[in-house]
């Protein structure tokens, strides 16, 4: 355990810049933007004489007072949508650093002949795998909550703060939005994303632990080619294969789930609807934990596994520094 | 006592090549033993093939273990610097010391520190920023530290000025040998570390062909500085080795009787230098 607490230390040592100073200064570029598009809003808005918040006449507050129950929730969701979409930004930019720590974990120190020096202290392969999965699914995407949630947070306030200047108080805005539950839905959400993510992440490592070299070529040519054979062949035969299938099932399972939210497609086919109040309800665990029922999940996590047990034995056996 | 290191029908073969060829060695405890051979040869596939870092055929014993099946248990005794800067180039030294005193049950973290006070390593200093000589400092530090059975080096001191060469194995003979340890080295700077070494193997086309203690080399072998008037009878006795050198010749015997051949000249031990070399004659030819 403490071998294993310690190599998650390790990768973390190495992997500084991608784990952590990544998504905050995503989270800070985002703030930054934000920033910019309210003080321009509010300069643009008094040199061409109107007022940002004046609406049909009325100033915002009084706007915000007439409006109904509706209204507000969907105001209310308004609210929870720009805090999640700081986190939305945020994941997008994880899942790079994740796709590509996935791609180098097992082939980086073999290149640069390190793996020697690993290899001379007595820490088993397996634990040496998995640390780096811990390290990919687990620990960063906890980063990434963090730094998700204080920046949406950050955000709340300063929208609030902006329409403060228009007479509308802070906390009445505040209020309509759902910080904790979009909070308690990213932190429950990691649960779910390690096993979305391990078979891209089986697949990226197995391929970091087999390629004696490029392993991102192989990563991605063996799995494009195939595809491309199964839908020249689709193309051929009249009834034949399915190749949508294998593009959307296996490629991109295998190359692509490290993108966090993937699970909630099926969800977003059936409960994704005009109405505002559905956007809470859809950013929701029970929406997220409904893929749990689906079939694919587990599957996809079995064979993740499956070959992260391939890139122990590479890594065991891989005879080439 | 146990041997250390016990190899039976050791052998490895690559796609196209042989790299051991039935070789069979047993290194017993509290030796330093020098395994030398020409590149290529397979000294760090027989090096590999004992950290287990490799498949092969054969038997193989090492401190009781079998070194495929049981590699995990065996790094808790072993320890090895493969090369000169395997260090990973973003660790800093307060971090290389961390990492190692919480994942090895052997290590000592006073002992190491002790050794690192005498560099000019700092605690923050990442191995990207040392010249190799101080990687080496670093590395040789994290290991002797750790208080393992075998120590093997491969080619520890390769591209390191005298400086740092000398200090290394100083270091290593005065403060980390002691009876209850072994230590393998390959290198091809022999003449540095002749004066160490308590056994002698060379290895040629995966094969042993010499595998002695010091002191029986001196025993076995001879040098005789012989003047010209003499040679001819020299080159009768079946020399290993002839050279010139200022109107002498020089002959390396193996296995003849000392007192004959100090009628011919002045007998002196060869050196480990001259012997690999007229050992491995025609290597490369």
């Amino acid at each position: 355990m403490k071998t294993l607490y310690w190599l998650v230390k390790r990768e973390f040592w190495e992997h500084r810049g991608g784990f952590i100073w990544a998504p905050v200064i995503t989270g800070l570029v985002f703030l930054v933007l934000n920033l910019m598009g309210i003080v321009s809003g509010e300069v643009f808005g008094s040199r061409h004489g109107f007022h940002l918040g004046s609406l049909d006449g009325q100033d915002i507050a009084s706007k915000i007072q007439s409006l109904d129950v509706h209204q507000l929730q969907e105001v209310g969701a308004a609210l929870d949508l720009a805090m999640l979409s700081s986190s939305g930004l945020i994941s997008l930019v994880f899942a790079f650093v994740v796709f590509f720590y996935c791609l180098g974990a097992l082939y980086d120190d073999r290149r640069d002949r390190s793996i020697l020096f690993w290899k001379s202290l007595p820490i088993s392969d397996t634990s040496t795998v998995l640390s780096k999965v811990i390290a990919a699914v687990l620990i960063a995407p906890i980063a990434v909550v963090i730094c998700g949630v204080l920046t949406g947070i950050a955000m709340l306030i300063m929208f609030a703060i902006a329409l403060s200047f228009h007479g509308v108080s802070v906390w009445s805005l505040l209020v309509l939005a759902h910080p904790f539950q979009m909070i308690g839905f990213l932190v429950g959400s990691i649960p779910l994303y390690l096993l979305w993510a391990l078979p891209t992440v089986g697949w990226l490592m197995l391929c970091s632990s087999w390629a004696r070299t490029k392993p991102f070529l192989w990563a991605v040519v063996i799995p494009v080619a195939l595809g491309v054979m199964i839908s020249w062949f689709n193309l051929l035969s009249s009834d034949g294969f399915h190749s949508t299938w294998y593009w959307r099932e296996i490629l991109a399972r295998a190359l692509f789930s490290v993108f966090p939210g993937g699970w909630l497609h099926h969800g977003a086919e059936t409960g994704l609807g005009k109405d505002p109040a559905s956007i809470g309800q859809f950013f929701s665990l029970s929406t997220s934990y409904a893929a749990l029922g689906t079939a694919e999940i587990w599957i996809g996590a079995a064979a993740g596994i499956a070959m992260l047990a391939g890139a122990v034995w590479f890594r065991r056996w891989r005879d080439d520094s | 006592m146990n041997a250390v290191v016990t190899a039976n029908g050791l052998t490895k073969r690559y796609k196209n090549a042989i790299a051991l060829d039935q070789v069979h060695f047993e290194i017993q405890p509290g030796r330093i033993v020098g395994l030398i051979g020409p590149n290529g040869a397979g000294k760090t596939t027989a090096l590999k093939a004992i950290l287990g870092l490799t498949d092969f055929q054969g038997q193989l014993n090492v401190l009781g273990l079998d070194p495929r099946s049981q590699r995990n248990k065996l790094m808790e005794e072993v320890c090895f610097i493969a090369d000169v800067a395997v260090l990973p180039r973003w660790i800093r030294v307060r971090e290389a010391v961390d990492f190692v005193a919480n994942v090895h049950p052997r290590f000592s973290r006073d002992k190491c520190q002790a050794f690192l006070s005498r560099t000019k390593l700092a605690p923050d200093m990442r191995v990207r920023q040392m010249s190799k000589g101080m990687i080496v400092q670093l590395h040789l530090a994290l290991v002797m530290a750790i208080d393992a059975k075998l120590l093997v080096l491969d080619e520890p001191t390769l591209g390191l000025d005298i400086l740092y060469r000398k200090q290394f194995y100083q270091s290593l003979l005065e403060e980390y040998f002691d009876d209850n340890k072994t230590i393998i080295v390959t290198t091809h700077q022999v003449e540095e570390i002749e004066h160490i070494l308590t056994d002698l193997m060379f290895i040629r086309d995966g094969k042993i062909v010499l595998n002695t203690d010091m002191e029986a080399l001196g025993e076995r072998f001879a040098e005789v500085l012989v003047n010209a008037d003499m040679a001819a009878n020299a080159r009768q006795l079946n020399p290993l080795d002839e050279r010139q050198v200022f109107g002498k010749s020089i002959f390396l015997f193996d296995g003849v009787d000392h007192s004959r051949l100090q009628t011919l000249g002045e007998v002196r031990r060869p050196s480990v230098s001259d012997l690999f070399v007229a050992t491995m004659k025609g290597t490369y030819a």
